[in-house]
Formats: structure tokens, sequence, C-alpha cells
């Protein structure tokens, strides 16, 4: 009975619906622009309130966002003196001239040696009393303290175990004493950086959720402060995503403030350090700079804002709206 | 254009609001609805419009089974139903023009067909001089006319009224049964529930009667 009801009707609707299309998308548009005005005003007619929620969302945007920024500038200087990695031949004191020219010789007939440098005794005091200057304190010394040492290059293309291995090896040979791998605090320093980078993801990962439940609590008060307007709405034909749609918007100028205010403070933090660590820089004769956010960055930041906003005004919507029904 | 086929309902409480009711109104009708206090008038009008659901029985409107309308469905159905309530149910921090607006917002139309509807609709009530004031700033009558229009400007076939005149003094309510009328002579069923008796018996239009739940007179013409 039903269905007999519906079948004329559903035909009559598809005349109709050629030009309907294009109406009703226009429609749609215009609601979604007129919710979007809408909820901008509402937002900005509360400045107070609007500014707090802003700057609760980029706070904790910011927060996150910020250290990982620092860490990228901390990987940079770290890799500025990541490879190649330098093995130094500490020789046995006894050891002597022809033999280490033996051992220089048999260093360059290694396919995973690309080179090698002898610095003698003499050189190494030389280099570190210039250095050092600890200059008076050395001539006082009787003896040169210092050994004989060759640097060893290995190969590009080895990875760290066979640098490992390489230096193991080395280490067995009779005129060496000892054979010292440079890269160990190189490692440790990554290590660092990738506990570091974790430990950002973690608190990054737990701020978003905070940020989610901070919007969806405003857009559920919201939503609790428009409970008349909305049965009203619905009473006189209102759908669900017709009542949604300013709601949504409000969260997504929430998110897209609170994302604009992240990018100003990581910006201006960083505008803060400059200075400093241009100093600092300079006094380590380092070409490092401070990299920034960039453009693409705080644009990334602001939209990621939006995207939360969008969801936690959801969030909020889908659990709160649905409940609001005429009585 | 209305039918209820032994609909009954039974409210959460358990309380039997209406019970095996059967009528019929017409396409172009105009009705009364009338009965004390808690006799189900409310109930039967929330039933055309979904607010609520019947516990049993089935409710026909403009050729539909209600009962065959989804949740998602239930806008498509109140965009066709213009609706006047006792509280009016306007939005106070709008103006009237706004208040009005709505149910074309909602449908879609074009911004500048909103402005004339609107228009058009406010002249027909009385209130065209008054678009941009705020409701709160508006006698009862005059809320109750705005309600009125905002219940006709996007051309319902049906239009139901709730105490439409719950407050009024009786010229005001007679002023108002008579836009109804005029509404209604332009080819739109009206149903109004009312009290009222002394108003509506002189208006010599069909009166159904409940009581306690049942319909006890005006089930068919
Ligand atoms: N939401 C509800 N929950 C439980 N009982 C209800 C509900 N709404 C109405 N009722 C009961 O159903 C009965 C009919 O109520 P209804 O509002 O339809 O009466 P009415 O004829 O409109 O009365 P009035 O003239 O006072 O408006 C009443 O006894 C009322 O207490
Ligand atoms: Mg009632």
């Amino acid at each position: 009975m039903i269905r007999r009801r519906e079948t004329p009707k559903r035909k009559q609707s598809t005349r109709s619906s050629r030009t309907g299309v294009l109406n009703q998308l226009a429609a749609w548009l215009q609601h979604h622009r007129l919710s979007a005005a809408d909820s901008l005003m509402r937002v900005i007619e509360s400045p107070a309130a609007s500014l707090l929620t802003w700057l609760v969302i980029g706070i904790a945007l910011a927060l996150p966002v910020g250290l990982n920024v620092a860490l990228d500038n901390v990987s940079q200087v770290s890799n500025g003196w990541d490879s190649p990695a330098q093995i130094s031949l500490f020789l046995q004191d006894g050891a002597a001239d022809d033999a280490v020219r033996e051992l220089e010789a048999e260093l360059a007939a290694r396919q995973d040696v690309t080179a090698s440098r002898f610095i003698s005794r003499e050189e190494a005091l030389e280099e570190f009393r210039e250095l050092s200057g600890f200059a008076d304190v050395l001539a006082n010394l009787e003896e040169n303290p210092l050994p004989n040492l060759v640097l060893v290059t290995p190969e590009a293309t080895l990875d760290e175990p066979a640098v490992l291995a390489l230096r193991a090896e080395l280490e067995e040979h009779s005129d060496i004493a000892e054979a010292v791998l440079d890269m160990e605090w190189l490692q440790r320093l990554n290590t660092l950086m990738e506990l570091s980078r974790r430990i950002v993801l973690a608190v990054g990962g737990m701020l978003v959720i905070g940020v989610l439940l901070i919007l969806g609590n405003t857009i559920r008060l919201a939503i609790e402060s428009r409970r008349d307007e909305i049965v009203i709405v619905k009473l006189v034909g209102g759908s669900n995503g017709f009542v949604r749609r300013p709601f949504l918007y409000t969260g997504l100028w929430y998110g897209v403030g609170g994302g604009v205010l992240a990018a100003i403070l990581v910006s201006g933090a960083l505008w803060f350090l400059e200075e400093p660590i241009a100093n600092l820089a300079l006094l380590y004769e380092s070409a490092f700079y401070l990299s920034g956010l960039g453009v693409m960055g705080a644009l990334n930041l602001v939209i990621l804002g939006g995207l939360l906003g969008l969801g936690g005004a959801w969030l909020a919507v889908s659990r709160h709206l649905v409940h609001i029904e005429p009585q | 254009m209305i039918t209820f086929d032994r609909v009954s309902k039974r409210y959460a409480e358990g309380h039997d609001a209406l019970r095996e009711i059967s009528l019929h109104i017409d396409s172009e009708d105009f009705a009364f609805l009338t009965g004390h206090s808690g006799a189900g008038k409310s109930t039967l009008l929330r039933l055309i419009m979904l607010m609520e659901r019947p516990s049993r029985g089935q409710v026909i409107v403009n050729g539909q089974d209600l009962a065959a309308v989804r949740p998602r469905g239930i806008p498509k159905l109140r965009r066709d139903i213009g609706v006047v309530f006792q509280n009016h149910r306007l939005l106070f921090d709008r103006t009237v023009f706004d208040n009005v607006a709505l149910p074309l917002v909602i449908a879609g139309y074009e911004h500048r067909e909103i402005g004339r509807r609107v228009r058009a609709a406010l002249d027909k009530v009385g209130l065209l001089h008054r678009e941009w004031a705020m409701p709160r700033a508006l006698s009862g009558g005059e809320q109750q006319r705005v309600g009125i229009a905002r219940a006709v400007v996007g051309k319902p076939k049906i239009l139901l009224a709730d105490e439409p005149t719950g407050n009024l003094d009786p010229g005001l309510s007679a002023e108002i049964m008579n836009l109804f009328e005029q509404f209604n002579q332009v080819g739109v069923t009206v149903l109004i529930a009312s009290h009222d008796l002394a108003l509506i018996s002189r208006l010599h239009h069909r009166i159904i009667t409940l009581q306690q739940g049942y319909l006890v007179s005006g089930s068919s013409q």
C-alpha cells in the first residue's frame, strides 16, 4: 500500500529535478555562506570569550609545533656533522717509522677505506698547543704525552655494523694500540633526537586530543545556549544538516583562529631566540642560523587548527544535536 | 488531506491521550478541533507533524503514510505544513523579517524571492510596518500574527494552529480567525485546535470534539 502511493510521486519528482538540482545547489551554497557569516559574527561579537578559546587552542598547538621546529634545528646541526664517520687509530708507542709506512700502504690497499692521514705526535702536539691555549703547561712537560695517530675515513657506502666491524678489525693490528670510532657521540645524539621526537609526538597527540575536547565542549555550550532556536528551526522543517551547519562553522572559526595564534606564537618565540642563537653560532664559528616556521608551516598550522575545529564541532554536534527534538 | 485510522496515543507514563481516533479531513477543508483541557487536541496536531508517533493506528497526511516517514524525512514533511503555536515560538534575537523568512531560508529560496514573499506575508497579517522590529517589542497579538505569517509564508498545503487565540481579546481573536479563513479560501487545508467554543460556533465550520482522548463528534462532515 505504501509502495503504491510512492511510485507515481517518484516519477514526478525525477521530471522536475533537472532544474531542481541546480537550484538546490545554489540554495545549499547560499546557506553555507549565511552560516559561515553568521557564525563568524557570533564569534566576533563576544571577543573576550572567543579570544580565550583561541588562546587555549593556539597555545596547545604552538607547544608541540614549537618543539618540533627546535628539534628540526638541532637535527640540522647534527646532520652537518653526520658523515663521514672517522676512525682514529692510536699507534703503539714503539712502532717504528717503517711499520707506520707499511700500515699506511695496507690501509690504502683496502676497499673499505677511502682515505687515511698520518698525524705524527709532534704535529699533534703543535696543533694542540695552538688550539688549546695550554702552551705554557705543555712547555713544562718533559715528554710529549701524545701518541702517533692515523685518521681513517671509511668508505661512505659502509653501513653502521660494517664500520663497527672495520674498527674492531683494525684494533687487532699489532701496531695499533687503540681504534676509536668518532661516531659514538653522534649515535647518542641521534638516539636522543629520536627519543625527543617521540616525546614531542606523544605530547602533541595528547594536546590535539585536548584541543578536540575543548572545542567540542565550547560547541556543546553554544548548542545548549541556542536550544530554543534549534527546536524552532526543526519545527519549521530544518533538516539536521541545516541545524548542524552554523555550529560546524563556529568550530571552524575557533580552530582557524587558534591556528593563526599558534603560528604567531611560534614565530614570536623564534624571533625572540634568533639573536642569542646567532651570537652563539658566531662564537662557535658556525654558519648556523635558526630556520623558522615558514609560510607553508604557518599555513599548515592554520589548516590543522581549522580541521581540529571542524572535528571538535562534529563531535559535539553529532552527540548533542540529535537529542534536541521539539517537545 | 489528513486521515486518522483508529489511532491511539499512549504516552510513556501510560496515559492514553488519544483512543481509537478515526477521522478524515478533505483537501481545502476548514475544521476546528475542540474539547476540554487534556482532551488530546495538541497530541492530535503533534501526530500530524510527527512530533510524536502514534502507539497504534495509521495517520496519512497529504497522501503519505506517516509510519513510512523515517527521521530523515521529517523535515520535508514539516515544510509542507504550516504551524501556529500557542506560545508563538519566535526567535527572540532575530527581527520579525528574519523570523518570517526562516521557512524560506530552510527551503532554500533565493534572496530576492525571500524578501518579496516575506513582505507579502507580513502585509497579509498587517505587520509590514514592523518588519525590522524585534519580537519582544511587539504585543502578544502582534507576535501571534508574526507566527501566522511564518506559518503561511512557504505556501503550505496544510495549516495547523494550536490555540492561536489563546490569550487574545475577543476582537483580536475574531480578526485572527478571519485571517485563517482567508488562507482557507486560497486552497489551504486548515485545522485549528481551540476551546473558545463561543468564538468557533459563530464561524460555521466543521467542529471535531474530543473528550478524554475519544472522538465524540465531527468525525466526518
Ligand atoms: N509529553 C507528554 N508526556 C506525557 N503525557 C502527556 C504529554 N503530553 C500530553 N500528555 C497528556 O496527554 C493528555 C492530552 O494532552 P494534550 O496536550 O493533547 O491535551 P490538550 O487537549 O491539548 O489540552 P490543553 O487544552 O490543555 O492544551 C493530557 O492528559 C496530558 O497530560
Ligand atoms: Mg493543548
